[in-house]
């Protein structure tokens, strides 16, 4: 066993346990340090293949940007965002359950292609531009010129409304439930008594007006 | 013995079980950044598989290529994604995805 197997065996071992922890930890920060574990192992399996370019991206803008964009998000949420969802029991079983069929699954499928007899093909020779800075650059400025200027836009883009969406105030308005029932209707009171005020007293009316301006009884 | 970790197989086969890690854990998880997090998941074990069959084809780098891009799309797609996320708890003060129900009536 010669080191680029140990070196394998250990990124990948890394990679593997980093990727169940991610998905099986409670608190939402030990989820971030299990993907940090995963996102470092691929990046030593970058390197293995030859890869080396991709490895530092990997371990810039993974490590670098996207796992410490997480840890912020999650210190910014606070408890809350490691709180687990205690929904109903059959809820959670049925989710089990299904877990363990996709689980089954996938082992499966896996097994069904390890038992295929073929002859894995080692990787051939290699010359030390494979995986440069310089042959990447080289096919991502003539090859890919095109969709690497989509990405710049596409980059911008994405920091703008990041920061549009993160930032906006939302405030629910939610009108006030009116408790009288005939205003919720025809949004207004048709009469004073409707609107709950008191009706003014007869008497005190017919006193304070003079008798000829009196309406006829019987048209209010 | 020598074989380990010089064939493209096994890789392929570590590249598989992490997308399928991420995969379970976006549908089992309801925590929304847990559910992100495997969404990161799925797009490394893609570039895992982009970049092994690249090293057995050793005759350009469109592998490496493609994992740039996505590299840079998992990028932004983690920025626009958070984004939401903070809009949302700010909205309901809770991060299950299934809470996320503002649209149903």
């Amino acid at each position: 066993m010669t080191a680029g197997n140990v070196f394998f065996l250990v990124c990948g071992v890394l990679a593997l346990l980093g990727a169940v922890w991610t998905i099986a930890a409670k608190s939402a920060i030990r989820s971030a340090v299990g993907l940090l574990f995963t996102i470092a192992g691929i990046a030593g399996l970058f390197l293995k293949l030859n890869a080396q370019f991709l490895a530092a991206i990997q371990l810039i803008v993974y490590a670098g940007a996207v796992v410490v964009l997480f840890v912020f998000v999650v210190m910014l949420l606070g408890s809350d965002a490691s709180s687990v969802s205690t929904g109903p029991v059959r809820a959670r079983a049925a989710r089990s359950v299904a877990a363990a069929a996709l689980g089954l699954l996938g082992l499966g499928a896996l097994v069904l292609v390890a038992g295929a007899d073929v002859t894995p093909a080692r990787f051939g020779p290699v010359g030390p531009e494979h995986g440069s800075v310089e042959a990447v650059g080289a096919q991502i400025f003539t090859r890919a010129l095109v969709p690497f200027e989509l990405a710049t836009a596409l980059l911008i883009v994405a920091a703008i409304g990041a920061i549009a969406v993160a930032r906006a105030r939302h405030t629910v308005k939610q009108p006030k439930r009116d408790p009288n029932p005939t205003r919720r209707l025809f949004h207004g009171p048709i009469h004073p008594r409707d609107a709950g005020r008191p009706l003014p007293k007869e008497p005190l009316v017919t006193e304070a007006l003079p008798k000829k301006a009196l309406p006829k009884e019987g048209v209010l | 013995m020598n074989l380990i970790g010089n064939v493209v197989e096994h890789y392929v086969f570590l590249s598989a079980t992490i997308f399928a890690l991420g995969a379970l854990g976006f549908l089992v998880r309801r925590n929304v950044l847990v559910q992100l997090m495997s969404i990161e998941l799925m797009l490394n074990a893609v570039n895992l598989a982009l970049v092994a069959y690249n090293r057995q084809h050793t005759g350009d780098m469109n592998g490496q290529m493609f994992a740039f891009f996505v590299i840079a799309v998992a990028a932004a797609e983690a920025a626009v994604g958070l984004a939401i996320v903070l809009a949302f708890y700010r909205l309901r003060a809770t991060v299950f995805s299934d809470e996320a129900d503002q649209l149903r009536n």
